[in-house]
């Protein structure tokens, strides 16, 4: 608003936003400063949480390497998720993008809903599938594989979780796509490009921003997602938002399971942050070539 | 525009299948009549949706929820208009702090949320606590409702606004008989948005439920982990057929693809 000059009305964006601004402090920002602080306390078997200042959940986390192991395959299984996503979802937003109009929306709709169905639903339809007697087993025996033993591995978890992450990646490729003229495509065509340099030269070029984002956000979900893991995982499967569950609710080690969710939360906002720099620079380096 | 190659067709038609398995499979297994999990070949049964009807636990989490749900997805809009309106339409300092606050649940992982307002909670005695329980959901779910508040606020043509004020109506006025009827809709796609995210919220409300508070998807989740049998395919058809619905009713009031696509930027 322009008539922002008298005193009243720089005080109005502030209570506009206090009621919201108040929930976020106390139900935010306090807990996680709480959670922060539960980290750094000792946990006693007998005697439950102890005050004082120790850093015993963080080496605990560090020394030992079955937390470092939990770690390591949580970080391959939500970059393998990440790839595979990026490999179906960055052509599938490409087709998409160049289908006729009525189609188009339609299957726009059907790749985008399962988003709207609880997660738990789609966790239980995938056991059933990949079960010793589910549909893809029967579907191997026909094709002469026999039976591959898939729930409770990591192969079920990463597919259920690209049925999950699917649409992250296809939205960011597709809103970066629509900016893309088909008139440059067809100049470069016309030109006498082959279709090989005009995906290298100009879709790809076009789509890499939605490509990264989109590799960021189903990276962050898929390293924090428990319902999946802890569905399609099983017991033995376990993963870090697993071990943490089981800290906080079976355990009872609520400050090993604080530091946990910490170093999780750490290393997401890593993720994030690097990625956007990386971003940026990529920007910037095509703004000064240009 | 150029035809979809068969390549590319083949490849189209295997991501449909895979994105629509899992919940094709959920709706036919719960028509079975048998004891365990199958597809039904010839003859089917209505009984184990008769057994979610009865089943109280079940019955009494979908109250839960519904009510959560109802309650956070009010709070969240009621919430999100003003803070909507504070940063699509005036310069502040912190303005840039406010938005990044206000939309940190969808980077904060909701596994912390949970654990975090865990700690919250027992600290202030509030474990079991419905009151509480709708508040941590208005948390995750306001960012929603936000981007679809201040989407509304920016699409939105102010010289009528302008010409109410030009003619002396109050502030009040003009909000009340212009500006909100004007945002209805991106205010309602947000209301529906909030609640269906808060329905299916399950990763933060594991940690911060209790047995009188479960809600469905906590239920299910606890009830997966423990045996499985086809009623857990009668109710996750149920949600299903009304996530369906919901999606109709969204997409005639807003726009799905608008809605969907939007929730990213």
């Amino acid at each position: 608003m322009s008539n922002t000059t008298n005193a009243s009305s720089r005080w109005t964006p502030f209570a506009l936003s206090a009621p919201a601004l108040g929930l976020f402090a106390l139900m935010v920002l306090l807990p996680l400063a709480l959670t922060a602080l539960l980290s750094f306390q000792q946990y006693d078997q007998d005697r439950g949480v102890q005050s004082g200042f120790t850093l015993a959940p963080y080496a605990l986390v560090l020394g030992d390497s079955y937390y470092y192991e939990i770690f390591l395959r949580t970080g391959w299984v939500a970059a393998l998720t990440t790839l595979v996503c990026v490999l179906v979802g960055a052509p599938e937003a490409y087709i998409l993008s160049r289908m006729q109009r009525p189609w188009r929306s339609i299957f726009l709709l059907v790749i985008l809903a399962p988003l709207l169905v609880s997660v738990v639903v789609r966790a239980f339809g995938w056991s059933l599938l990949l079960g010793p007697n589910g549909v893809v087993n029967q579907l191997f025996e026909l094709l002469g594989v026999g039976r591959v033993r898939m729930l409770y591995t990591p192969t079920a978890v990463v597919v259920a979780l690209v049925h999950v992450m699917l649409p992250f990646m296809v939205i960011p490729v597709w809103t970066s796509l629509q900016k893309l003229d088909p008139m440059v495509e067809n100049a470069a065509l016309s030109l006498n490009a082959s279709r090989w340099t005009v995906m290298r030269r100009i879709v790809l070029p076009q789509v890499t921003p939605g490509l990264l984002s989109g590799s960021l956000i189903v990276f962050g979900l898929s390293a924090s997602a428990l319902a999946i893991p802890g569905l399609l995982g099983g017991r033995r499967l376990k993963m870090v938002a697993t071990l943490i569950y089981d800290e906080y609710l079976h355990e009872l080690n609520w400050p090993l399971g604080a530091a946990i969710a910490l170093a999780l939360l750490v290393i997401n906002l890593v993720v994030m942050l690097s990625y956007n720099a990386v971003l940026e620079g990529a920007y910037a380096k095509r703004m000064g070539r240009s | 525009m150029r035809r979809t190659g068969p390549v590319a067709l083949v490849f189209h038609t295997l991501v449909t299948v895979f994105m629509l398995a899992p919940l094709v499979i959920v709706c036919l297994v719960a028509f079975t009549p048998e004891n365990t999990l199958s597809i039904p070949w010839g003859t089917y049964s209505l009984r184990w949706f008769k057994g979610v009807f009865e089943h109280s636990d079940l019955m009494q989490s979908f109250w839960n929820s519904l009510a959560v749900a109802t309650a956070a997805a009010t709070l969240a809009v009621a919430l999100a208009i003003p803070a909507g309106i504070a940063i699509a339409r005036h310069e502040f300092r912190g303005r840039q702090a406010l938005n990044g606050l206000l939309l940190s649940p969808l980077i904060v992982p909701h596994l912390v949320l949970g654990v975090a307002m865990l700690r919250l909670f027992a600290l202030f005695g509030a474990r079991g606590s419905s009151l509480w329980l709708t508040l941590a959901h208005v948390v995750v779910i306001t960012p929603y409702a936000l981007r679809l508040v201040v989407a509304a606020l920016a699409g939105l043509d102010r010289s009528a606004e302008q010409a109410a004020l030009s003619l002396g109506a109050s502030h009040a006025t003009v909000f009340r008989r212009i500006t909100l009827p004007l945002m209805l809709p991106g205010i309602t796609g947000g209301w529906m948005l909030a609640f269906i995210n808060s329905f299916d919220e399950v990763t933060m409300s594991i940690f911060i439920t209790s047995p009188q508070t479960v809600t469905l998807p906590v239920r299910m989740y606890m009830i997966a982990t423990e045996s499985i049998d086809p009623m857990m395919a009668a109710v996750s058809a149920l949600l299903v057929a009304l996530t369906a619905v919901a999606m109709f009713v969204l997409d005639r009031l807003y726009g799905l693809d608008k809605i969907l696509v939007g929730q990213q930027h």
